[in-house]
């Protein structure tokens, strides 16, 4: 077991994992937090406390990035680094590399942030870190994308696994968006601010073909790649469909650079461009749904896991969550829907019920099954797991249906007449109306972090038996080669 | 030889080109011909760029995140038309970089919301919502009257400006083309070599602040709110002109 173990180590690089496996759950906390902080800030205005620093509209973009790059960005090191390794059954290439794509994105996210607190932003939405942070995160960038083809070219047999597909995808794709989105002309070489090179109409378009597929690369592609290595090695069962993970992911990523239009709808954006966009987010339904289906059918014949394994119930909740909101989300990319749902709650919930129901719980039963690995233990407390899921699911479920009740209310609202043909309501009028709202919501981001907390725990305590463990066996080890000696 | 999937899996180098090639398509597609398909922005008369003042004012309203709870783009549904006014026009933001449409609106849109209220009003109204608007859940923005407004940069931000495409004038040459295009007072505003003079006589005039001893960064944020959205005269256009253009 002890000799088995030294092997593992030594043929793969496990402390890079480790490294962006806590920096994920230590962004997690923190960009939640700051979440359910802003949420707060909303139902209780007070909460601003006149500080500008934790206004909502400096943490806001706080929250965003610390959930998707920070959270997000490091499990997606995390496991690529893990899954590129033992699919390819080699070792990590160019381990100080690596090691600098760990501070390198540490570095970016600790500055971009403290930097947003202190009103230093582009104002783009999803890429509001300033110039200087965003040439570190491409070189950061770069690193990876050598890191991890190196690795793969190591790869002991021909075929590249198709959780790298998706991998590989991700970053292709979101280098190219990181380096469009964000050409500007600094103010000075020594100024924060910089000034887009597209204005107008035209930086509306490259804005949402950035933040959709932000969305599409890197809140989904690469969490694809992070459920195809996951599902079937927890369900000890082969993935559902091999041609199935062809087609889609050739689908998923050919289509979903033409949706992000979908978000001008109305606006002053040109009406073929938008149109476009709906006509291929309706498209995108059928290579999303085709995700889903392969890895919920992959346990078929193992459904019982469902009720044995806290880990699957993670899994198989996530891929739920998937397919349903990329169900609403052509829903609501039809133009008609989206006249109500945009610039309300609902788009709010929508992406939520993305990034908590899909990204945050599969990441987090990845982690579940990843952690013991790294470690060579087992997870501290399995009842724990099951408490964490109940708090996720519940906080999901109330966030979702509270910004369903919010920004469908507001929209039916705000389109109101009487009788006379006069606007029903006025703006603020909508603003009372959704206070409750927000509060259940504020209620949900609550549980959830509560959740993330509870896995923490977990984790620390699951690090810590293992140290001890690992410790006690070695003094058993040693003790028995002075015997031996003797 | 036959070509399979099989091709594919085995070679992370055409695997990569083939990646590149299906993500580069929609967004090639999509945004190229936006740069080359005239009637994208609307010819209309009275667009024109942000005086430093302004200009100053925006930079502070992308700073404090205003966009995170304000659109600044006005559908064209019968209820935004009685609410904010004309729907929004491509041309309206061909200066703005970044632009600011926004994608929540958590409160009311401000395309439109230039002189709609009094400076009095934004003054209070910004240090202290709940003082006008009850209801409201806007954040405090004390700071903003208390913050001397810091303009030492403003030619380097013009200039900045300028190399993406806002023509403030540098030469000779480009100031006489703002005088046949904005006219003779405008194109003056927009001379980056008397942009610190031109601030600070357009905050003295304005007053947008209340208080004239002093030039804060409510005097900029205030000057920018109030020419949001009232550079086009729409008496002057038909209705179904615009159209053709969506």
């Amino acid at each position: 077991m002890a000799q088995g173990a030294v092997a593992v180590d030594t043929q793969y690089d496990y402390d890079i994992v480790k490294k962006f496996a806590i920096a994920a759950l230590f962004w997690g906390v923190l960009g939640m937090t700051a979440g359910t902080y802003i949420a707060a800030e909303l139902a209780f205005p007070f909460l601003n406390f006149d500080m500008a620093e934790i206004s909502f509209g400096r943490l806001r973009p706080g929250h965003t990035s610390m959930v998707i790059f920070g959270f997000g960005g490091n499990a997606l090191f995390a496991t690529s680094y893990y899954v590129v390794q033992r699919t390819s059954q080699a070792r990590l290439w160019n381990g100080g590399l690596a090691n600098f794509t760990f501070w390198g994105w540490q570095a970016a996210l600790a500055i971009g942030v403290i930097g947003y607190l202190n009103g230093i932003t582009d104002g783009k939405e999803y890429a509001e870190f300033p110039w200087y942070v965003d040439i570190l995160i491409a070189v950061v960038w770069v690193a990876y994308f050598l890191v991890f083809v190196q690795t793969l070219r190591r790869r002991s047999q021909p075929h590249i696994y198709v959780a790298n597909w998706f991998y590989l995808a991700f970053i292709l794709a979101t280098a190219i968006l990181h380096i469009f989105r964000n050409l500007a002309v600094p103010v000075g070489l020594f100024h924060p601010e910089s000034y887009s090179v597209y204005a107008g109409v035209q930086d509306a378009m490259v804005q949402w073909w950035y933040g959709h597929n932000a969305v599409g690369f890197f809140l989904t592609a690469a969490f694809l790649g992070m459920m195809y290595y996951f599902v079937p090695k927890q369900a000890g069962r082969p993935i559902y469909s091999y041609r199935l993970s062809i087609i889609h992911f050739w689908a998923l990523s050919f289509m979903y650079m033409w949706v992000g239009g979908h978000h001008l709808h109305w606006t002053a954006l040109p009406d073929w461009t938008s149109s476009l966009a709906a006509a291929f987010s309706i498209m995108l339904l059928m290579p999303s749904w085709g995700g889903m289906i392969n890895g919920i059918m992959t346990l078929s014949g193992a459904w019982e896991k469902l009720r044995t394994d806290p880990i699957m119930l993670f899994l198989i909740t996530a891929l739920s969550f998937y397919g349903m909101s990329t169900f609403e989300g052509p829903m609501m990319s039809l133009k008609s829907v989206n006249a109500l749902s945009h610039y309300t709650d609902w788009t709010v919930g929508h992406v939520h019920s993305g990034a908590l129901g899909w990204v945050a719980m599969i990441s987090f039963g990845s982690f579940y099954h990843l952690i013991p690995r790294l470690w060579d233990t087992r997870m501290w407390s399995t009842s724990l797991i099951y408490v964490h899921f109940w708090l996720a699911t519940i906080g999901i479920v109330l966030y979702i249906a509270a910004m369903w009740v919010s920004g469908i209310g507001q929209g039916l609202m705000l389109r109101a007449f009487d009788d006379y043909g006069n606007l029903a309501y006025t703006f603020i009028e909508t603003v009372q109306f959704m206070h409750w709202p927000l509060v259940v919501r504020m209620l949900g981001g609550m549980f959830f972090v509560s959740g993330i907390l509870v896995m923490c725990f977990n984790v620390a305590m699951t690090i810590r038996a293992a140290k001890q463990e690992q410790a006690a066996l070695q003094g058993a080890m040693a003790a028995k080669v002075a015997r031996a000696g003797a | 030889m036959k070509f399979t999937h099989e091709s594919i899996e085995i070679n992370a180098g055409l695997m990569i080109v083939l990646t590149l090639l299906a993500i580069s398509i929609g967004g090639l597609v999509e945004i190229v011909p936006l740069y080359y398909i005239n009637d994208t922005v609307e010819k209309v008369e009275g667009v024109r760029p942000y005086t430093p003042l302004e200009q100053r004012g925006r930079d502070i309203y992308i700073r404090e995140g205003c966009y995170t709870c304000h659109s600044q783009m006005v559908r064209p549904f019968r209820d935004e038309d009685m609410r904010y006014g004309h729907y929004s026009l491509a041309a309206e933001s061909k200066y703005d970089h970044p632009f600011q449409w926004g994608s929540k609106r958590t409160g009311p849109d401000l395309a439109r919301v230039g002189g709609k209220y009094s400076n009095t009003w934004h003054v209070q109204h910004l240090n202290s919502p709940r003082d006008v608007v009850p209801e409201s859940i806007m954040p405090n923005y004390p700071w903003l009257l208390k913050n001397d407004l810091d303009y030492s940069d403003i030619a380097a931000r013009m200039r900045a400006l300028r190399i993406v495409g806002v023509p403030y004038s540098d030469t000779d040459e480009e100031y006489q083309a703002n005088v046949e295009k904005f006219g003779a007072e405008m194109a003056a505003q927009f001379d980056i070599h008397q942009a610190d003079r031109n601030l600070v006589a357009q905050a003295e005039k304005g007053n947008f602040d209340g208080d004239r001893s002093r030039l804060t960064e409510m005097d900029a944020l205030v000057a920018y709110l109030q020419v949001l959205g009232t550079m086009v005269d729409f008496s002057k256009y038909d209705e179904g002109y615009f159209t053709e253009f969506r």
